[in-house]
């Protein structure tokens, strides 16, 4: 975990700065002399869902308001992340446990969940489950707040044609509005959806990490606002011992669905400057389970292209040389 | 013959069967008929300097003005695409490998230019010489135009497209080579234009089997290239490029059926531009096309061996998804 960062080489190119594990993500991106690696650990166990990090993102960064809009997703009505929402919480409801009794009674759980119409109750949650038990007993409940996760490996800076999404000397990715051209091309090369177009300015809008505040060594707005420290800011390397405590810890407790996401540098993306600890699978949550960045396969890309200019301009020289008496 | 699995579709999970990854904003049609017209456009500035080097002199004239004005409404349609059009020129303040659109500014911009200059100097008769050495430099660029195209789609988190950057270029070659090839087949006579003719044929003969071949290797991600409406148009198109191809052999002494066969040819490359478009839109919008194949994945890798840092959580036991 705690690689020694190799010595920045002047207009060197790291051999995994596109893929792979790579420890001192600024200085790949040119930064001689720049501070630790920044990010979040979002602790969804601690979460109660009261998106005060929505507000807060909303408030400091002066993201324009998304409307009204009743999704009948739980209380998310925010839906998703997008141009106009660099913070959002996730509210998973799922029937607690598969095996049920039926007393004959009306049911309790909200409508739309087996047991309401036919009055089954389902059994006690079992001890694994205590994090998650909401208290209805039928009900589990998983609340989450996701976020940009200023990946190692940013395929949204990678494909940026105009150099408007660059890495910042934390480590972290953000969008020049001065620069965007509206293009489009960072919206679907995101493996998480993360990065959108404003439909007011038409310009790529998502996460800063609140470079501002960061730049006057201040707490990102959500972070700062979050009342059970869900989210907690710092230092990457730091974020990511405490990950690895806190797991150990809700195992000891019994608490086997803990998991960690995002915080490994050998997954597809590098590793995320801002990861989570999750109850569930990754979809469950709509986190995509094996993000990779795309631009892994750049490589192979632009071998086929070539390959395939080269086929389509030998076929016409075959053609019109194969019979020159026309 | 690929049969039909009897396999139910794996379960999978999501968060209220919502998508996971943003379906692309580039719109309909801006940006399926710029795939199609670069690909007219480059594969015609290859044609222009073919049909010069063996004398045919109409062939040469009418793909040189095909490969101008396929390029300048091409990248008309590019720059409307952009959210902030006004600033289309940003494009060029960079120029990065990690990004297809970036490498292809750098593409499109010369070969543009290269293929307006030599159109001009036919069309007025002026600075020949100039205008011959244009002509060149927009058929070194022509090939790349066409296929770029390809990693411009391919080099994104859509599964459709990621997945098949194989065979997409290909795909890509053979449909820019049937519409350069169609075109010229409308334009000019059959009698003076067996090279078209061939050359066709061939881009068919190309885009068609690799087609099959990206469908074969892609398994359920082959299911919006096969289905829906994104299939539909790819089945549409490949039929029509195939007849062409069948009927502009058999009737070669006939004008009229060479312009027809012209005129599909253009069609079909259009509407495979369509299709290839729709379909990674189609697995965009759906969760399970990215849920199912990353399942896979690790499924695969966790039975190679143990990765070296494997998640601590047990597998769960199956819930109802929602």
């Amino acid at each position: 975990m705690t690689a020694t960062p190799e010595a920045p080489r002047a207009g060197g190119i790291h051999p995994n700065s596109f893929h792979g594990p790579l420890p001192d993500v600024a200085a790949d991106a040119g930064y001689v002399d720049h501070p630790p690696r920044k990010g979040f650990f979002t602790d969804t166990s601690v979460c109660i869902g009261c998106k005060a990090c929505e507000v807060a993102c909303k408030e400091w960064n002066e993201v324009p308001a998304d409307g009204y809009q009743l999704s009948g997703m739980s209380y998310d009505n925010t839906q998703a992340l997008g141009a106009a929402t660099w913070r959002h919480v996730a509210f998973v409801e799922k029937p607690l446990n598969p095996t049920t009794t039926d007393l004959g009674l009306p049911g309790m759980g909200p409508p739309g969940f087996e047991g309401y119409e036919s009055g089954v109750q389902t059994a006690k949650p079992r001890p694994e489950d205590q994090a998650t038990e909401s208290g209805d007993g039928s009900i589990r409940w998983l609340m989450s707040s996701d976020v940009c996760k200023h990946c190692t490996h940013a395929a949204c800076l990678d494909v940026c044609p105009t150099g408007s999404l660059f890495r910042t000397e934390f480590g972290t990715v953000v969008v020049q509005q001065d620069i965007c051209n509206g293009c489009g091309y960072c919206v679907p090369a995101c493996p998480y959806g993360v990065i959108d177009l404003s439909e007011d300015d038409h310009k790529a809008h998502k996460c800063t990490l609140c470079y501002d505040r960061l730049k006057e060594d201040q707490t990102p707005a959500c972070a700062q606002a979050c009342p059970t420290e869900s989210i907690q800011f710092g230092d990457l390397d730091e974020l990511r011992e405490r990950a690895d405590a806190r797991v150990a810890e809700l195992h000891e407790k019994g608490v086997d669905v803990a998991r960690l996401y995002g915080h490994d540098p050998g997954d597809g993306v590098g590793g995320d400057g801002a990861f989570f600890l999750l109850l569930d699978e990754p979809e469950v949550y709509g986190l995509p389970p094996d993000p990779v960045v795309t631009t892994r396969d750049i490589a192979s890309i632009w071998k086929h292209v070539g390959a395939a200019a080269a086929t389509l301009a030998g076929l016409a020289a075959v053609s019109f040389l194969g019979g020159k008496r026309s | 013959m690929r049969e039909q699995s009897m396999v139910p579709e794996p379960e999978f999970e999501s968060y209220y069967g919502r998508q996971i990854i943003k379906t692309p904003t580039w719109k309909t049609p801006d940006v399926p008929l710029y795939l199609f017209l670069g690909g007219m456009a480059g594969s015609s500035a290859v044609m222009a300097e073919c049909a010069a080097l063996t004398g045919n002199e109409s062939l040469e004239r009418m793909t040189r003005l095909v490969a101008a004005g396929g390029a300048a409404v091409g990248t008309g349609f590019l720059v409307h695409d952009l959210g902030r059009p006004e600033r289309f020129l940003n494009m060029l303040r960079v120029l990065k490998v990690t990004s297809p659109l970036s490498v292809g500014s750098f593409i499109l911009a010369p070969f543009s230019s290269l293929a307006a200059a030599s159109a001009a100097s036919q069309l007025t008769g002026r600075l020949p010489v100039l205008g011959r050495l244009a002509g060149l430099g927009a058929a070194v660029f022509g090939p790349p135009l066409v296929t770029y195209t390809a990693a411009l789609l391919a080099n994104t988190a859509v599964p459709a497209w990621h997945e098949a950057h194989r065979e997409l270029p290909f795909v890509f070659a053979g449909s820019g080579a049937t519409a350069a090839s169609g075109m010229a087949m409308v334009l000019i006579p059959a009698a003076a234009n067996p090279p078209a003719r061939r050359f066709a044929i061939a881009g068919a003969a190309l885009e068609l089997t690799a087609a099959e071949l990206l469908r074969r290797r892609l398994g359920m991600l082959a299911e919006p290239y096969e289905q829906g409406r994104s299939g539909r148009l790819m089945k549409l198109a490949s039929r029509m490029t195939a007849a062409s191809a069948v009927v502009s052999w058999v009737g070669r002494r006939s004008r009229v059926v060479s312009a027809l066969c012209g005129a599909t040819y253009v069609a079909a490359s259009a509407i495979t531009r369509f299709g290839v478009f729709e379909a990674g839109l189609a697995s965009a919008r759906d969760p399970k096309y990215v849920v199912i194949p990353q399942r896979e994945r690790l499924a695969a890798r966790a039975a190679a061996g143990p990765a070296p840092d494997v998640d601590h959580a047990p597998e769960e036991q199956p819930t109802a998804s929602s």
